[in-house]
């Protein structure tokens, strides 16, 4: 760093500060600019870097891996079905019970039923619920919801064989894709509650004033106004939810009982993903790694889609 | 059920009472010629108890959200509290069927690894955010940089996990507390960059606008007068970051792996950083399961703290940014 050629007329040498402000003043955007890329490009290295590793799985089995139900190091035959299956069908679990609960939630929230101050009190307790760490969640799930939902999922055997999601009784562990779909319904509704509530908040004022003053209830109006016009934000948020229930570990992980199967019933164990990932990757060799990558190749291509989704749905409601 | 129950019955009352404090009976009505008391809902049509029962309904369903809540908190408090001690923080974890003990490394681990991951995303993550409020303001571009930033932060846990796995495992074959740094690094940017850019967004124009008048280069007008005014909401916003990212898991299970013992401290830490590393959260993890009850006493002591750190810094942070200073 030649400091001295640039001191401008005063004979003197720059300190440490002075020089690092010379040179931070010519190139300080620039080095901001290069920050900001570098969101794009951690997004661009994971997928190259997923990809590649990925390459040797992929060449070997192609999309056969994607129907196929073995799981066998031993062997070095691999295929994800069961797990991509379980990803998805625990997900739904936990879209269906987390999207009525959330949009009530929501609509509580953004309805003035309470005073603004209450309200903004609990809709940080309903943020909190998402800050809680997801393997807390699944050591609670562990010693409260699994115990719960053995005795829950022996009745609904034994009350509803003939319906195919209950046609087997749990196991004797308790672990299954149910309590799985019912902790990860908890961690996904404060996505859907508080984004829904962001999209209703921000609908103009005069939408309610004119159906109010056409006569419609308060009920009326919600349903036939705000929420239409708000559908979107919602959907976007119901679709970050999923986002997040599809690439969500700890908890699932520790409640889904891991096994490699395909079961109709959703009292049974099951896996994901993620899952086996979690399970996998740290003793994993060879083939094996590779066939990993392309499992998390796959559930990263699945959460991004939907992701990508979710944010330009809930941009549009925005631009109201 | 019962509180949810409870709750819905206040709501019909709430209602009713909100109703009669809305529309009492006024005296002056009669004198336009309308008669007094004749805009009254007549509570058995069906509009009125359509309305009801949905209200009703989402009082439920906000009784519904809190349970967990306040389930998962009275849970671990009970549980964690009884068996936090002294030794907690400074001993060993367990082997099978010996008593006692703690999780001292882990505590040690998880700081370390936290710090680590910190000192890389709180820079590039402040500075991101710099670029995209201060010179890309409004631009299309500063948009798509928004939308990475959202995109990298629905990137599950465990694909970052994968990543950082496949940057620094596979071409060093050896788990490592950097992998695990790194990992929560990837982690906490895009949280960084949103909280930052939101503390910006809170500096008025005038303040630039003041320092650039004056002659100020870019650099100068962030660093020494941008910067400042919003640095206690950028802590605050850091802070939550930092505190989330200790409580991952996923993302260390096979980077960092898990070590029984301290990291070894030489004088530049790259030794350290070298090893395999224990961690708070993978510590409940491989607890949880076990059939040891002190090994599970120990991982809700563990939770517990994981707990407590993600809850007084968000409480902590609501009260700092709930006072806005400009």
């Amino acid at each position: 760093m030649s400091s001295h050629s640039q001191s401008s007329g005063k004979n003197r040498s720059l300190n440490f500060g002075e020089t690092l402000e010379l040179w931070m003043n010519k190139i300080f955007v620039p080095l901001t600019l290069f920050c900001a890329l570098s969101i794009v490009g951690i997004l661009l290295w994971i997928t190259f870097l997923v990809g590649m590793q990925a390459l040797p799985a992929i060449e070997k089995f192609g999309l056969g891996f994607l129907f196929s139900t073995s799981w066998d190091p031993v062997r070095d035959q691999f295929g994800a079905l069961p797990q991509l299956y379980g990803t998805l069908i625990s997900a739904v679990i936990a879209l269906f019970f987390a999207i009525p609960v959330g949009l009530g939630v929501a609509l509580f929230l953004s309805e003035d039923f309470l005073p603004p101050k209450v309200q903004v009190a609990l809709a940080f307790l309903v943020e909190l619920l998402a800050a809680i760490p997801s393997v807390v969640y699944g050591l609670w799930g562990l010693f409260v919801i699994v115990p719960i939902f053995k005795e829950v999922g022996r009745w609904l055997y034994e009350a509803f064989p003939w319906i195919p999601i209950f046609n087997e009784p749990p196991s004797a562990t308790g672990l299954g894709m149910l309590p799985a779909g019912v902790v990860l319904a908890i961690m996904v509704l404060p996505t859907i509650a508080v984004i829904s509530r962001d999209s209703l908040i921000s609908l103009p004022p005069d939408l309610r004033q004119a159906s109010m003053g056409l006569g419609a209830t308060r009920w009326e109006t919600i349903i036939k106004i705000l929420v239409p016009a708000a559908f979107s934000g919602i959907v976007g948020a119901v679709m970050l939810a999923l986002g997040r229930a599809l690439g969500e570990t700890m908890a699932v992980t520790m409640l889904i009982g891991n096994a490699n199967n395909i079961n109709v019933s959703i009292l049974k164990p099951a896996n994901t993903v993620a899952s086996l990932l979690a399970n996998q990757f740290a003793e994993a060799s060879g083939l094996q790694v590779s066939a990993l990558m392309y499992a998390s190749l796959m559930l990263f291509a699945l959460t991004l889609l939907v992701n990508i989704l979710a944010e330009i749905l809930v941009r549009r409601v925005q631009r109201i | 059920m019962q509180k949810a129950e409870l709750i819905s019955h206040s709501a019909f009352f709430l209602l009713h009472f909100s109703f009669l404090t809305i529309m009492p009976a006024n005296p002056n009505r009669t004198a336009s010629g309308y008669p007094s008391n004749t805009l009254t809902r007549s509570p058995n049509s069906p509009r009125t108890l359509f309305g009801t029962l949905m209200t009703g309904l989402t009082f439920s369903a906000a009784a519904i959200a809190l349970l967990p809540l306040v389930a998962v908190l009275s849970y671990v408090i009970i549980k964690g509290a009884s068996r936090i001690n002294l030794g907690v923080f400074t001993e060993l974890p367990p082997v099978a069927l010996q008593a006692g003990g703690g999780f001292g490394n882990a505590i040690q681990g998880t700081l370390i690894m936290v710090a680590f991951g910190a000192l890389i995303s709180i820079p590039v993550g402040v500075l991101a955010a710099v670029y995209v409020s201060e010179f890309a303001a409004g631009t299309q571009f500063a948009s798509w940089i928004r939308f990475f930033t959202n995109v990298l932060s629905g990137v599950p846990s465990i694909i970052v996990g994968v990543f950082a796995y496949g940057v620094f495992v596979l071409t060093t074959k050896n788990y490592s507390a950097f992998a695990g740094g790194f990992a929560l690094s990837v982690l906490m940017l895009p949280i960084i960059v949103r909280a930052t850019e939101e503390s910006l967004k809170l500096v008025p124009q005038e303040t630039r606008q003041g320092a650039l008048g004056l002659g100020a280069t870019n650099f100068q007008t962030v660093a020494r007068v941008v910067l400042p005014a919003a640095l206690p909401a950028i802590v605050t916003g850091t802070t939550l970051a930092v505190a989330r990212a200790a409580g991952e898991t996923a993302p260390l299970l096979f980077t960092a792996l898990f070590s029984q013992y301290y990291l070894p401290i030489t004088q530049n830490g790259v030794e350290a950083l070298n090893q395999p590393a224990a961690s708070l959260a993978v510590l409940v993890y491989n607890f949880a399961t076990r059939p040891y009850e002190n090994q599970k006493e120990l991982a809700w002591a563990a939770a517990l703290i994981l707990v407590l750190l993600v809850l007084l810094t968000s409480i902590i942070s609501r009260f700092a940014t709930a006072r806005k200073v400009y």
